[in-house]
């Protein structure tokens, strides 16, 4: 079974994220490898030991996210690619996935693409639809269980109204969620391996692209507006007289 | 500007946003309402109600159940020979995909989660939230039609007009699934937490009730029960932290938070969770926070309105108390 893990890397979600002089800036914090797509990266580990074969780990980004690649590595990932080219700055998430589909492409005889649902920095949650869309394989997601027999998946996606059981062919596309299980932490053999790995960068040109225009282009950011909650700590001698001066307080703000 | 706005549905029922979408489209221009799906009158004669002017209807066998591709080769050939400029929907799991597909078929662009739009000639300009509503971004797509997917509760839920109606257009389906529905392992009351009013969430805390003498899971399923009964007498729904689902108390459509759901009610009751961020980034939008923790430092307290230092099973029940007292139930 031949596995792709789609990675982004995005800062910490402890991170003070701001606008400052008109950048997005986070300090010091670190950039990590989206929470979502450990779930991705842990779902393909689950499917490679359950049949054996290859978990590749691939993402878009500047050189730096090759640290986000090596996260995966040690986890357990086989191998990682890193996509990096000025032009790939401002894409969309129709960029992204195009770009994605010709890796995906030209990697070659894959049986099943992983996506996290969401990435924590643009957090559209469009991009495993759109590869899904691309590559013309069906499109699985929010998916929290996985059983593949005889070239067919059969998933469980966990959706609002319940857990609903889907099957497909292969290959196919899947968004992975929480249900699937803790993602590993990478092993003190993995972690060697990986700062030892050389990831290959690929551009524009080695997938024969040209540069994605972006449909969708930011023209603003802002901080949103500060909001100054002192919160009233509300006492009383019984639990009694605490509901009951609480319920004045909530119906005084008139919000139910 | 011609405005389309997706009814989005499961098996029959409405996601309520379709209705503030619809109220949003009518601000711009007369709408057209796109209902799919299998006998789904209803929800033509609803669209009809909440304002829509004339509504697409494509009916269908196929699309009982939604499913990704055929909704989507439905929509983009529907938006490919009517040449909308807006399709407004309301933002979900289901309205994700089936944006993300068909702007890939119309070689489009997406905005999701947004909160406010603003319509300056022929600029509309959209406002979204991004590194988990840390910073917000103005963004415009510069190809047609635009898939607008609204954050619920962002914009008003127009009247409904008992009676309206108007012209209804029938379209064929495009039936090319690539999946097969074999059914649900569970199905739990539908969770609609983006939708509700009031929420009420337990943590981990719910599970600290040694006065049960019960083991821990039972002792949370009591706890929740106790989250349940004040959601319901205050008509809100039940949320929980990533801790309480994790340790099985409660499942998962129920979390909020980074990998839950965001949601922003006008009430919102944290029981016995100590506010981590990734609680945090998925509920400081509530209009009022309210926080119930024994421990004074829990920095919940930070982003409540109120707070309550106490046991969450001495002041709950008492809650519950005063407020069916007071809301006369
Ligand atoms: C990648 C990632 C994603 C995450 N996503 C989410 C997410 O989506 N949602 C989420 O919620 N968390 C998420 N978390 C987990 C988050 O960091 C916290 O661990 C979690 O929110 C803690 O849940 P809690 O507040 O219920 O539990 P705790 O932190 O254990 O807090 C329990 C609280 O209950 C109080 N308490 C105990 N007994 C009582 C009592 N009888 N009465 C009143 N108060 C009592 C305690 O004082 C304490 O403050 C995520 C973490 C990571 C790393
Ligand atoms: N730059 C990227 N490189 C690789 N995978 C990505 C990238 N951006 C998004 N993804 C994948 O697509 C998912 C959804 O991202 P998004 O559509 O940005 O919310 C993520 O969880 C990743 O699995």
């Amino acid at each position: 079974m031949k596995i792709i893990a789609c990675i982004k890397q995005v800062p910490d979600s402890e991170a003070k994220v701001k606008v400052e002089n008109g950048q997005i800036t986070w300090g010091e914090s670190p950039l990590v490898i989206n929470p979502f797509d450990e779930y991705a990266v842990e779902g393909a580990l689950q499917q490679k030991e359950a049949h054996s074969g290859t978990v590749t780990a691939l993402c878009i980004g500047p050189e730096s996210a090759k640290e986000a690649l090596k996260y995966a590595l040690a986890m357990g990932a086989d191998d990682a690619i890193l996509i990096s080219d000025p032009a790939l700055e401002d894409i969309d998430s129709i960029g992204a996935a195009r770009v994605l589909t010709a890796a995906i492409q030209k990697i070659g005889g894959v049986d099943m693409v992983m996506f996290g649902r969401q990435t924590l920095d643009n957090g559209t949650g469009l991009t495993p639809a759109q590869t899904a869309r691309f590559l013309g394989w069906p499109m699985l997601g929010w998916v929290g269980r996985i059983t593949v027999e005889d070239g067919r998946v059969t998933v469980e996606r966990v959706l609002e109204e319940g857990r609903q059981i889907v099957k497909a062919k292969l290959p196919a596309v899947l968004s992975i969620v929480q249900s699937i299980g803790e993602p590993r932490y990478p092993s003190f053999m993995g972690i060697r391996r990986a700062s030892k790995a050389t990831i290959p960068v690929w551009t524009l040109a080695d997938l024969g692209l040209s540069a994605p225009t972006a449909a969708v282009k930011r023209v603003e950011i802002m901080n949103p507006p500060v909001r100054e909650t002192v919160c009233q700590i509300i006492t009383g001698d019984t639990p009694e007289a605490i509901a009951e001066a609480l319920v004045e307080k909530i119906l005084a703000e008139k919000v139910l | 500007m011609k405005t389309w706005v997706y009814i989005d549905h499961f098996k029959g029922e409405v996601q309520p946003s379709s209705w503030e979408a619809l109220g949003l489209g009518k601000t711009f221009d007369s709408v057209t309402a796109l209902v799919f799906g299998s006998g789904v009158e209803t929800l033509v004669k609803a669209a009809f109600e909440y304002g829509a002017d004339e509504v697409i209807v494509v009916d269908h066998p196929e699309l009982g159940d939604y499913r990704a591709e055929p909704y989507a080769s439905t929509l983009s050939a529907l938006a490919s020979s009517h040449t909308p400029d807006l399709i407004l929907l309301p933002t979900t799991a289901r309205t994700r995909e089936l944006s993300a597909m068909a702007a890939v078929d119309l070689n489009s662009g997406v905005l999701t989660d947004v909160t406010a739009v603003e319509v300056n000639g022929d600029q509309i300009v959209f406002t979204r939230p991004i590194y988990e509503g840390k910073v917000l971004e103005k963004t415009i797509c510069t190809a047609r039609p635009i898939f607008v997917a609204l954050r619920a509760r962002s914009f008003p839920k127009p009247p409904r007009q008992e009676g309206r109606s108007g012209p209804v257009i029938r379209a064929e389906a495009k039936v090319d699934a690539q999946s097969i529905i074999a059914g649900y392992s569970t199905t739990e009351a539908s969770v609609n937490l983006g939708d509700a009013s009031v929420i009420v969430s337990g943590g981990r805390g719910v599970s600290n009730n040694p006065a049960l003498g019960l083991d821990e899971k039972a002792t949370a399923q009591k706890g929740f029960e106790l989250i349940g009964e004040l959601a319901a007498v205050l008509g809100g729904a039940v949320g929980a932290s990533r801790a309480a689902v994790d340790a099985g108390y409660i499942s998962y459509a129920h979390q909020v938070g980074q990998t839950g759901k965001v949601v922003s009610p006008d009430l919102y009751i944290a029981c016995g969770i100590s506010g981590a961020i990734q609680h945090l980034v998925g509920m400081r939008n509530s209009k009022l926070i309210v926080a119930i923790n024994k421990d004074p430092e829990a920095p919940i307290f930070q982003q409540a309105h109120y707070g309550v230092v106490g046991d969450l099973f001495q002041i709950v029940p008492a809650l519950i108390a005063a407020f069916k007292k007071r809301l006369g139930k």
